[in-house]
């Protein structure tokens, strides 16, 4: 606690990236993009916890990758697109070969980035958020929307509300809106709810909620009017828990909710009380709960004092997303060096190690994943690598796993992302790459 | 086909979140209307006074005093939290700043944003805190007269009642206290108060307290609506409207135009926002503001600026 304080104190005074380590030869350097202050603290502390955490179990536990020790500097964006271009400027070229990639925890961000960083030859890793095209590795070689994109969201939240309502013949005439977090992010699954709209019949209604979303009740008035038969929440924030009061206040079920993955935390729904029991949500995979990981974390980096969240939030939904993230990023890098070599390598190096990762169930088990994840493979067609997901419950003390797990439907998706990335390339002047001869 | 019932059930709940958007308000009028400061703090202070109180409430129901004592100690100590942040402000921040311009007063207040957000999360926390002092259920009217009848929130009612005794206050105390008309004499000018032996250093105190106050009175109803968190700091964004068209110097405009913002800006996401895409309620309110401006620049309420050339 005391810590986390610290850190945001030394977030406030420097006004942006604390820590300040001095190069060394051997030492990879990564960014870390967070917001420990701002409308999102409540969601972006945690994630940032487990990013740090895990960064700092690979240097205590393990001496780093292969002994090349992670040189970790964190810079706060606040959510803010132009801070967070801001930060990416003045991280890019630190270490002695740079950063090894980016993740800027924000859609929006993303967007601003994803040309300067294919130019800086920088991979931007964004699991589970991001730009859904850039799933396409030929058209997007330096992004990568690991594990999830939202279009593959969208697809796995209509999947379930068909399993809820008795199959996908009968979403026909069903009315389910999404409640949207007015910004690049909540717009993005729009396109292949349309899309599944159109293929099952639904009448799809999207409704913006003005950044940070303190105020709903219009939105809340008109699902009452409406009364759609599902909402979809595509929230961040103070959002989420409000459009949960709010869904209270109107009588609207809240088990009729579905939030994406980024609407399924413990902040999301413990400030609403009872009013948040059977609210659902998406799960990018993993949900709550300690696994072997989190043993070597107390073991290595808490014992050790080092550690950077509460004890009592290790094994939060937010924290473990930023430890698969950390761990994701970590193992592009471990493959990188199989290639180059067990030294700092550039951002181009780690782009080919995170488009050649293959982390098998035998290898999720060794890092102490087994069951947070499934087997992730990417390839440069593939940057996502791995497209399921789960249902949560909220159930007024924990979340509760409630459904079998859901792989997006590639038939749904893939013609979007093939006619988006297409026009993207075009617009860009971009020349795809030739899949077949990428090794 | 518009129903009577919906058109009635948005313009009450547009007129009840205005009143929710006054009780900020108040506490920007209260500062300019006493000291000429437009204090682009009120929000952070908001903020301040709800994650005193949440804390302190939390830490008392944890050392089992029970829920009634818990809130009367809680509330005197964000109470005394906000009375130390008046003299800081007043002794280290706006004292030293008399008889400077509008402006220079202004972005001091701007500092003092940052120094209280960062400040105020730094000591009790940056989570999001649940707040139950009001029923959040809601009650269903005319149900007779329409299908589902007509919605209203209990929170909002709870939020109006407070705000009209906070309006009452304000008003007996600038129209009929000493310390309230010396409030207005110093409001006029610094300067001349001083000469007529007016204490500025204490005045400044009570105001920015008083506001201080009203900022804890507003994140009780805010926080229970929202948790007490950093987003509460919006709420000043949500108020500025409200205090162009009500006035910057008028505790019932500040009311009033709550009331103008909040029917306006659900009606306007209701009915035409499903038109034109969604998302305009906060602008919205932003162009009945400037409509107001164009005709009336001091406001509906506002003192009309007359000053000899």
């Amino acid at each position: 606690m005391l810590r986390n304080k610290l850190m945001l104190a030394a977030a406030i005074l420097s006004g942006g990236a604390f820590a300040s380590p001095a190069a060394a030869q051997n030492e990879q350097f990564v960014p870390i993009l967070s917001y420990r202050t701002g409308a999102y603290a409540v969601n972006g502390v945690p994630y940032a916890n487990g990013v740090a955490d895990y960064y700092n179990l690979i240097n205590e536990r393990d001496g780093g990758i292969n002994g090349v020790k992670l040189l970790v500097e964190e810079c706060e964006t606040g959510y803010a697109t132009d801070k967070g271009v801001e930060c990416y400027e003045r991280l890019k070229g630190k270490g002695p070969t740079g950063a090894a990639f980016i993740n800027p925890l924000s859609t929006g961000i993303t967007f601003a980035l994803t040309e300067k960083t294919a130019t800086d030859k920088i991979p931007i890793i964004t699991m589970g958020y991001g730009r859904a095209d850039s799933k396409n590795g030929a058209v997007f070689a330096y992004n990568f929307p690991l594990l999830g994109t939202y279009w593959s969201a969208a697809d796995i939240a209509i999947q379930h509300v068909a399993k809820e309502v008795g199959g996908a013949d009968k979403l026909k005439g069903k009315k389910i809106s999404l409640l949207y977090h007015d910004s690049p992010y909540g717009k993005e699954p729009i396109p292949m709810l349309q899309v599944l709209a159109k293929k099952y019949g639904f009448e799809f209604t999207p409704i913006p909620v003005t950044h940070p979303g303190v105020e709903q009740k219009s939105q809340w008035l008109s699902i009452r009017q409406n009364r759609p038969d599902y909402v979809l929440v595509w929230g961040w924030g103070v959002m989420n828990g409000t459009a949960v009061k709010e869904a209270a206040a109107v009588a609207f079920p809240r088990d009729k909710m579905i939030g994406v993955w980024w609407s399924g935390a413990e902040p999301d729904v413990q400030p609403a009380g009872d009013q948040a029991v059977g609210y659902k949500a998406l799960m990018l995979q993993h949900g709550a709960g300690k696994f072997p990981v989190h043993a070597d974390i107390e073991k290595y980096v808490y014992a050790k004092g080092k550690g950077a969240s509460e004890p009592d939030k290790v094994g939060e939904v937010l924290y473990n997303r930023g430890m698969v993230n950390a761990m994701l990023g970590v193992e592009g890098i471990r493959k990188a060096q199989e290639k180059f070599g067990k030294k700092p390598l550039t951002g181009e190096q780690v782009r080919w190690g995170l488009e050649n990762l293959n982390l098998s169930e035998a290898r999720l088990k060794e890092l102490g994943f087994e069951g947070m994840l499934k087997p992730i493979k990417i390839s440069c067609s593939d940057h996502e690598g791995a497209r399921d997901g789960r249902v949560q419950q909220w159930d007024g003390k924990g979340w509760k796993v409630i459904s079998d797990w859901y792989t997006a439907n590639q038939s749904d998706t893939e013609p979007l992302v093939e006619e988006v990335s297409a026009k993207y390339a075009a617009d860009k002047k971009i020349q795809p790459r030739d899949c077949s001869k990428e090794s | 086909m518009i129903a009577l019932g919906q058109v009635l059930e948005v313009l009450i709940g547009g007129l009840m979140s205005g009143v929710l958007y006054s009780l900020v308000a108040l506490g920007f009028v209260l500062i300019f209307k006493a000291s000429g400061v437009f204090n682009f703090a009120q929000g952070a202070m908001v903020l301040l006074a709800g994650l005193a109180l949440v804390r302190s409430l939390d830490l008392l129901v944890a050392r089992g005093f029970s829920p009634w004592t818990a809130v009367i100690l809680g509330i005197g100590f964000a109470a005394a939290i906000m009375a130390i942040t008046a003299w800081l402000i007043q002794r280290f921040v706006v004292g030293p700043l008399v008889n400077q311009g509008a402006l220079t007063l202004f972005m001091s207040t701007i500092g003092v944003t940052f120094v209280l957000e960062g400040a105020a999360q730094m000591i009790f926390g940056s989570d999001v805190y649940p707040l139950r002092l009001f029923p959040t259920d809601v009650w269903l009217l005319f149900e007779s007269h329409f299908p589902g009848g007509i919605l209203v929130n209990k929170l909002d009612v709870w939020g109006a009642v407070i705000a009209g005794i906070l309006v009452a206050s304000l008003a007996i105390f600038f129209q009929q206290t000493k310390t309230g008309r010396a409030l207005r004499a110093v409001a006029d000018d610094h300067l001349a108060a001083q000469s007529v032996g007016i204490p500025i250093s204490w005045i400044w105190f009570v105001v920015w307290l008083a506001a201080g106050l009203v900022a804890l009175v507003a994140a009780t109803v805010w926080g229970t609506k929202l948790g007490v968190q950093f987003s509460i700091t919006f709420l000043a964004l949500k108020a500025l409207p409200v205090l162009i068209i009500g006035g910057l110097t008028s505790v019932p405009g500040a009311i009033v135009g709550g009331l103008i913002v909040g029917a306006g800006e659900k009606i306007a996401e209701v009915f035409l926002g499903s038109h034109i895409g969604g998302g305009i309620e906060y602008w919205f309110a932003y162009v009945l503001a400037l409509a107001v401006l164009l005709v009336r620049p001091q406001g509906l309420f506002g003192e009309r600026i007359i000053e000899r050339i």
